[in-house]
């Protein structure tokens, strides 16, 4: 898995070069050079953090426009149960639903649904004692990512199964093919996306080698085209089908809930994953079996590119079930179905802080790097652009900074350069002139 | 070659939050460094047993760091009332833990079992009323 794209990326002519979000990235990413924001990409984990915290909303989510779909002969929308829960009044499932085809696709797919598979395939595994515990969801992709570039002793633990919405692809991938005999080239499938994490899945998805999903767009865009059409929907088409256990992905703790295993734990927050990453990875946490973990706070609810406030989508979950009328599911467990769910290539560690590939090098700048460290203020105030000072003195090592950086070593050494500059005045500057009136 | 990365901790005794900190600490460092996945669990496994043994049975301590090309050396080292039988302590399922520690999960007398299990080398030294150290070695 090559990363060249992200989704998260910087508007240059919004950003002020301010210190928030360099401060706010859970993993060091952010740096700011020339006065504007620049991202690492390979320590990137496209959480969203920084557009989270942007106060001039110059990190942004680059996602697919709308008319993009238009593009395919066939189009295919899947939705994430987050969408139906961005809806204030009496959100139907069914209206949603309809809706989404009233503005142009031709078929949706619950990404629900398939969540609801793989949870069946998750507590199969399970049951088998196939996994290593405490098994770790892998259906946030930002938390694949933390994993991938910083907790390799955790790889082991993740499920080794496919997130729901690239399940959902398949299943309606296959589908399309089989009700209008196309080309599979001419069947479009989108995503409505929460976050930028799922957007970069499709250009760099987890577990496989290629995503089937052809492009995502912005949960906020398709909310706005929704809200008029759904209003007037009186007569949905009955498509609706996922139940609680799929729905309540939507938010952090659905999915453990669909599990029923008493022995679990649901963290939100990359910052709160990032604790208990640590402490699994020092096997302090004993007792668990199963955790999900969700870089949102609240879960998805809680992504970058919803519209309602987590807190108040969370307790529309049941609310939604109440008012749509649930019909069966063509999709059933089967073989075909355990098959498909599987990774077909596994995550590997990338290890991005490594100093230098050879470790006595690496040594070396470490050195340096604590030798450097220790003369800077410690004062951690991001005026260099990094998010700290320790943060400073690594980029200095490797290459990318230097130390007159930092305000305060400026600061010193202008101040020296003055004092130089008085001496040479009282000294040779004078002898200079003197020299000349000879 | 004689590159060497030293590093010190001091091991509050009063604080059992913040047991965790030097292991956590060192894994960055080893992270930077390249090390294997493998090493670096070894070593926050055996390191996070230690440093709670420090705290809860000594009443902290001091954890020394040395890392060269091609091992990590840790050195517990504390004040504490010493372990009268090491051998015995060694043992699986032997615990001296006190009342609050045992309601906080520890105590099932494992930790010193669980250290040997993941260094290749761990070596005690104690004299009652005067303390202990407890070093380890992990092979990279
Ligand atoms: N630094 C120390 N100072 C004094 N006694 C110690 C020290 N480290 C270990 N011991 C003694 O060795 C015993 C065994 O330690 P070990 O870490 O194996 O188990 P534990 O700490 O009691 O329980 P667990 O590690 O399973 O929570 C302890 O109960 C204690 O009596
Ligand atoms: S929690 Fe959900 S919305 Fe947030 S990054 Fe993960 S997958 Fe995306
Ligand atoms: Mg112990």
């Amino acid at each position: 898995m090559k990363q060249v794209f992200h989704s998260v990326t910087l508007d240059s002519e919004k950003c002020k070069g301010c210190t928030n979000c360099i401060k706010r990235c859970p993993n060091e990413a952010i740096r700011v050079r020339d006065g504007k924001a620049k991202i690492i990409k390979e320590r990137c984990i496209d959480c969203g953090e920084c557009i989270k915290v942007c106060p001039y909303h110059a990190k942004k989510a680059i996602t697919d426009d709308f008319d993009r779909i238009f593009a395919f002969k066939y189009k295919v929308a899947l939705v994430a149960p987050s969408l139906y829960v961005q809806f204030k009044d009496k959100p139907d499932v069914n209206a949603i639903l309809t809706g989404i085809l009233d503005i142009g696709f031709d078929d949706v797919f619950e990404v629900a649904r398939a969540a609801e598979l793989v949870t069946t395939a998750t507590k199969k595994l399970m049951a088998e004692g196939a996994l290593q515990k405490p098994v770790i969801s892998s259906a946030c992709p930002a938390i694949m990512r933390l994993i991938k570039v910083r907790f390799p002793n955790l790889i082991p633990n993740i499920v080794p199964l496919l997130a729901p919405i690239e399940l959902a692809a398949w299943l309606a991938k296959e589908k399309a093919i089989i009700k209008t005999g196309l080309n599979p080239n001419d069947i479009g499938i989108f995503f409505i996306t929460p976050c930028a994490a799922k957007v970069t899945c499709a250009y760099a998805p987890i577990g496989i080698e290629s995503s089937l999903v052809d492009g995502s767009i912005s949960m906020k865009d398709m909310y706005l085209r929704l809200l008029p059409v759904v209003k007037r929907i009186d007569n949905p088409k009955k498509l609706a089908t996922a139940g609680l256990d799929g729905i309540g992905w939507a938010k952090n703790g659905g999915e453990s809930s669909a599990m029923g295993s008493e022995r679990h734990i649901a963290v939100d927050g990359i910052w709160n994953v990032i604790k208990v990453f640590e402490e699994l990875e020092d096997e302090m946490l004993d007792d668990i079996d199963f955790v999900e973990a969700s870089a949102c706070v609240g879960g998805c609810v809680g992504g970058p590119l919803t519209v309602e406030n987590s807190f108040v989508a969370k307790t529309r979950i049941p609310k939604v079930l109440e008012n749509t009328e649930l019909s069966p599911s063509p999709y059933r467990w089967s073989d075909v179905v355990n098959e498909a769910v599987k990774w077909k290539t596994p995550i590997e560690f990338a290890p991005v802080m490594k100093l230098d590939d050879d470790m006595s090098v690496a040594m070396q700048k470490l050195e340096e790097l604590e030798e450097i460290a220790a003369r800077l203020p410690k004062l951690d105030c991001g005026s260099c652009g990094a998010p700290s000072c320790h943060a400073l003195a690594e980029d200095i090592v490797r290459g990318f900074a230097v130390e007159t950086d930092c305000v305060f070593k400026l600061r010193e050494r202008v101040r020296r350069l003055a004092m130089e500059m008085v001496d040479l005045e009282g000294t040779s500057f004078g002898q200079g002139r003197k020299k000349r009136k000879q | 070659m004689s590159q060497k990365i030293s590093l010190h901790y001091d091991i509050d005794g009063k604080d059992f939050s913040i047991a965790g900190e030097a292991s956590s600490s060192v894994k960055k460092v080893l992270k930077q460094l390249g090390v294997s996945p493998e090493i670096i669990r070894k070593v926050a496994i055996s390191m996070y047993e230690a440093e709670i043994n420090t705290v809860i049975h000594a009443g902290g301590g001091a954890a020394d760091v040395e890392i060269t090309p091609d091992r990590i050396h840790v050195m517990f080292s504390d004040r504490g009332p010493g372990i009268a039988d090491v051998a015995l302590a060694m043992k699986e399922g032997f615990s001296t833990a006190p009342e609050y520690a045992r309601e906080m999960g520890f105590g099932a007398g494992m930790g010193l079992a669980n250290i040997k299990n993941n260094v290749d080398e761990v070596k005690i030294r104690s004299a009652l009323g005067e303390g202990t150290t407890v070093e380890i070695t992990v092979l990279i």
